[in-house]
């Protein structure tokens, strides 16, 4: 019975915490933990080449403001993106997603690969039989021994 | 011969790609928006801070909207051309005073000149994000029935004004 009293005191506090309304932001470590995860996957729309984690451009800090809040009114991540895409564009985020308009940035790499790799392999070919084309006549072919042999017999 | 040739096509090909890319601004970007209804808003205006600007009351009529501020330098740049255009009367020009202190907004259109008939204050920034502004000036162009049809980043200068916007401007005006 004593264990049973001893539980419910200790429980007390936790229903008590609960109770309270969301502590202040900064104070929150999940909600900084899924605006950081969030702002590496966003550009910056003033310093092009960095993620909204990284700017501190006036612009970047309100977004991060605005992602801050979404996140604490519970929003999921894509309804958060959707809410940046619906407004700055694909060009927010540093992974596009693939679109008719990107097809050629997505596949492009792979067709210079299978390209590069086909013209590679044609090449190598083609040196192939151009070193099997060359036949020795018989006296280079007895020179050839000679050498060899020559080469064997020295110490 | 085809030796030299391959190559030599291949640098021709590299060389017209980033040639086309050096005629591209990278700070001008898409926007989704453009064919979509105008965001609302509704903002205390700038003169007379107790009362308030709200897009519906925009309704019926072709605006732009003019997102602009006292420490925007691009603002400076393209403030003849505004000020020449409300003189002409074609179209009204709303004015969003974006992040910015009032009494400085003021000074500064004392000192250069008021084109807008209204301006709205969007301290925070939060119209902005609306309308996916990322740097001021920008002006957009609103049609009757509240749906963005162009977007303007950076200044707007006085030939995009008579070759895109007016045109524009004009077409919506008569629908």
């Amino acid at each position: 019975m004593r264990w049973f009293y001893l539980v419910v005191i200790l429980l007390i506090p936790g229903l008590a915490a609960a109770a309270y309304e969301a502590s202040p932001l900064a104070e929150n470590p999940q909600v900084e933990a899924r605006l950081k995860a969030l702002a590496v996957e966003l550009r910056c729309l003033v310093c092009q080449n960095q993620t909204l984690a990284d700017s501190n451009a006036p612009l970047a800090e309100d977004l991060r403001r605005e992602v801050r809040e979404m996140i604490v009114k519970n929003m999921s991540d894509q309804e958060i993106i959707d809410f940046l895409v619906s407004r700055y564009g694909d060009f927010v985020l540093y992974r596009p997603p693939l679109k008719t308009t990107t097809t050629l940035l997505w596949v492009g790499p792979f067709l210079l690969l299978i390209g590069g790799a086909t013209a590679l392999v044609l090449a190598l070919r083609k040196r192939q039989k151009k070193l099997a084309a060359v036949a020795l006549t018989e006296a280079e072919h007895n020179r050839v021994a000679q050498l060899l042999s020559e080469g064997a017999n020295r110490p | 011969m085809s030796r030299f040739l391959i190559p030599l096509g291949i640098f021709v090909v590299v060389l017209a790609f980033l040639g086309v890319g050096l005629t591209l601004n990278p700070r001008e970007l898409p926007s989704p928006l453009v064919g979509k209804p105008a965001p609302n808003f509704s903002l205390p205006q700038l003169h007379e801070k107790d009362k308030v600007l709200s897009s519906t009351d925009l309704r019926g009529q072709v605006w732009l909207l003019n997102f602009w501020a006292s420490w925007c330098g691009g603002c400076k740049e393209e403030h003849p051309v505004l000020i020449h255009l409300a003189k002409s009367g074609e179209v009204p020009i709303y004015g969003m005073d974006y992040k910015d202190r009032r009494e400085e907004a003021l000074a500064w259109l004392k000192e250069w000149g008021n084109p807008y008939p209204l301006v709205a204050v969007d301290e925070s920034g939060r119209v902005g994000i609306d309308y996916g502004v990322y740097g001021v000036p920008e002006t957009y162009v609103i049609d009757k029935a509240g749906v963005i049809r162009y977007k303007q980043i950076g200044p707007l200068r006085e030939d995009v004004l008579q070759t895109k916007i007016l045109p524009l401007v004009r077409e919506l005006q008569s629908q």
